[in-house]
């Protein structure tokens, strides 16, 4: 595919790339733009509308951002919510969709349909509200954690995955002995690396990204995530929506950058490493239920 | 699969039921079972609780007197949304924002796999990949905010760059008639890449033969294009079209609630920030509930149709 014979070959390889390359810019310099500014005095966002590279660099908005209680208190909040919601997450989806995975267990279908049919239809917001405040969840991280414990789908596609793995090494494992939890722990989650992995960081993505139950269910804002404080912070700084929201903070302009860059951060630079196994067809197969 | 297990259990085990016999099922079974039982009770509480509550959209639900003891009032409710001239504004906006959004947003996908297909170098291919992938792992929280930073009247870059040559200042976040377009190059931006990772792998999967065969034949990279892989991708883009028309009902909430604000309610009000503001902010929760039970009931209806069609056409369906 490499060798291009004719004048049309060379142009077509041109404008496959040429498009590439835009859309993938478009991606890029937004983002360079944020990075840039952050590092930027605030006279360069004044003055020089949109620029690449600052006319000096600076940390002040880092300063400023981390020395801000209200940041600190928030960074910390979604960091706790993270790393216990993921927690929640991979272990609950992991156990059950092991559990569906063997063969010859009654009552299996039914629980497959169960979790198909949640995909096609839900409760709603109210009905989910309701539940939760019942529970007595509301203004603890719980109703964060529990109402998203499981999504769905990953259920769906890890026990596929675990069904895939071939059933002697079962077999054999239980003939010397071994018991089933034993074999969960030593046989199976090894091999299930690349998945758990995969299906770990999907949940972050949540996790670290959830804005709106935090602000359905927190109205204590001791407790709200990164992504309630950025919204905050850029919302009460815009002139038109921030008068309806009757403004008094102000932020300078490097400070809101940088708050959307550290936002942004932890999965921007985790995903890479993951790249490999979700590129590797994680979801082809798993349409189908 | 299942052979094994009749192969390691007496094949009498479950056409006699002997207590015996089920004894050992149960033993056999229990640590399974342990395992899904957490799982299984997240289902009930908080998926299948909410669907049982339900029935409050037929009531006046009062939460002095609570779920219980509320009054029945039957389809009030319905009658009320149905007559309601807001009804038909949430319809209008949702089912404009699932057209635009299916007609232009759902080919970009197929296309950048197309793209990437034809990319020679593995290096330039996966880099590419890692970008296009990048938007995907942002919150719309980011999105929208760097979005409106970009706009904003007096100092964003954007405005000010549009101002200096020549255009004047644009209100895109307030202004109602850029909603539509901002919304939708959103969907693109953070959607397209990811959501070309399925027809890669579909990609992945074609006979290497069949391009090589198209070459001996001196068929072009468009031809070959057109005629091997296009067809070849031709049931998971069916699928797709599928799952996209049976959520043609629903609008990503979290990104249309953070677009949304007083100046804008005109063309961004769709059912689910409907029902916030009349359930959670005005605290009419049966008649909130009772426009979302209507919206989870079309939604269904609409994914069960699809997936029949599609099986009516030969196709495997969704489910």
């Amino acid at each position: 595919m490499n060798k291009l014979h004719s004048k049309g070959d060379r142009l077509y390889t041109f404008i496959v790339h040429a498009f590439l390359i835009v859309f993938t810019a478009s991606i890029l310099l937004p983002l360079i733009y944020v990075i840039m500014t952050s590092f930027a005095p605030a006279r360069d966002y004044y003055t020089r509308s949109f620029f690449l590279i600052p006319s000096s660099w600076t940390l002040e908005a880092y300063h400023y951002l981390l020395n801000n209680p209200g940041f600190i208190q928030a960074l910390k909040s979604s960091i706790l919510i993270t790393v216990v919601g993921t927690f929640i997450n991979i272990t609950i989806t992991s156990l059950m969709a092991y559990g569906l995975s063997e063969p010859g267990i009654k009552g299996r279908s039914v629980i497959n349909f169960m979790i198909l049919f949640t995909m096609l239809f839900s409760g709603g917001l109210i009905p989910t509200y309701l539940v939760v405040d019942g529970l007595k969840l509301v203004d603890t991280y719980w109703a964060l954690w529990l109402p998203a414990a499981i999504a769905p789908f990953n259920v769906i596609v890890m026990r596929s995955f675990f069904g895939s793995l071939p059933y002697e090494l079962k077999e054999s494992a239980r003939i010397d002995g071994c018991g089933e939890w034993k074999m969960f722990a030593t046989i199976i989650l090894p091999l299930a690396k690349p998945a758990i992995a995969t299906f770990t960081l999907f949940y972050m993505v949540g996790n670290w990204n959830t804005y709106f139950s935090a602000i359905m269910y927190l109205n204590d804002d001791s407790k709200w995530p990164l992504q309630v404080f950025l919204r905050q912070m850029l919302i009460l700084n815009d002139e038109k929506i921030g008068q309806l929201a009757e403004t008094v903070y102000t932020y300078t302009p490097a400070a809101r950058m940088a708050a959307i860059l550290i936002t942004a951060l932890p999965l921007l630079i985790i995903y890479p490493f993951l790249q490999k196994h979700f590129n590797k067809g994680m979801l082809i197969g798993s349409v189908k239920g | 699969m299942h052979q094994h297990v009749t192969q390691s259990q007496p094949a009498s085990a479950n056409l006699i039921p002997s207590t015996k016999a089920r004894g050992k099922y149960f033993k056999r079974a229990f640590p399974f079972y342990t395992m899904i039982s957490l799982g299984l009770l997240y289902f009930l509480i908080f998926r299948y609780g909410p669907m049982f509550g339900l029935f409050i959209a037929f009531k006046d639900y009062s939460p002095f007197r609570g779920v219980w003891d509320s009054e029945w009032i039957g389809l009030d409710h319905y009658v009320r949304l149905f007559t309601e001239s807001d009804f038909m504004l949430l319809l209008k906006n949702t089912l404009i924002l699932n057209v635009l959004d299916t007609v232009i947003a759902f080919p970009f996908p197929i296309l950048i796999a197309i793209l990437l297909n034809e990319v020679g170098n593995k290096y330039f291919k996966s880099s590419m990949q890692t970008i296009l992938y990048a938007p995907h792992f942002l919150s719309w929280v980011v999105i929208v905010g760097i979005t409106m930073l970009f706009f904003r009247a007096q100092d964003g870059g954007l405005n000010v760059l549009l101002d200096a040559m020549g255009f004047g200042r644009i209100e895109l976040m307030t202004d109602p008639k850029y909603f539509r377009f901002v919304w939708l190059f959103h969907n693109i931006w953070q959607g397209a890449g990811w959501g070309a990772i399925i027809y890669l792998a579909a990609i992945a999967g074609i006979d290497p033969a069949l391009y090589e065969a198209a070459k001996v034949d001196g068929a072009s990279r468009l031809r070959q294009i057109w005629s091997i892989t296009l067809p070849s991708l031709k049931n998971v883009i069916l699928i797709m079209f599928i799952l996209r028309l049976g959520s043609f009902i629903e609008v990503g909430f979290e990104h249309i609630f953070l677009l949304q604000n007083p100046l804008n309610l005109g063309v961004t009000d769709v059912f689910d920030t409907y029902v916030y503001r009349q359930g959670l902010v005005q605290g009419d929760f049966s008649y909130a509930t009772a426009i979302g039970f209507f919206k989870s009931f079309v939604g269904l209806a609409m994914v069960v149709t699809a997936n029949t069609i599609a099986k009516r056409f030969g196709e495997e369906g969704v489910y």
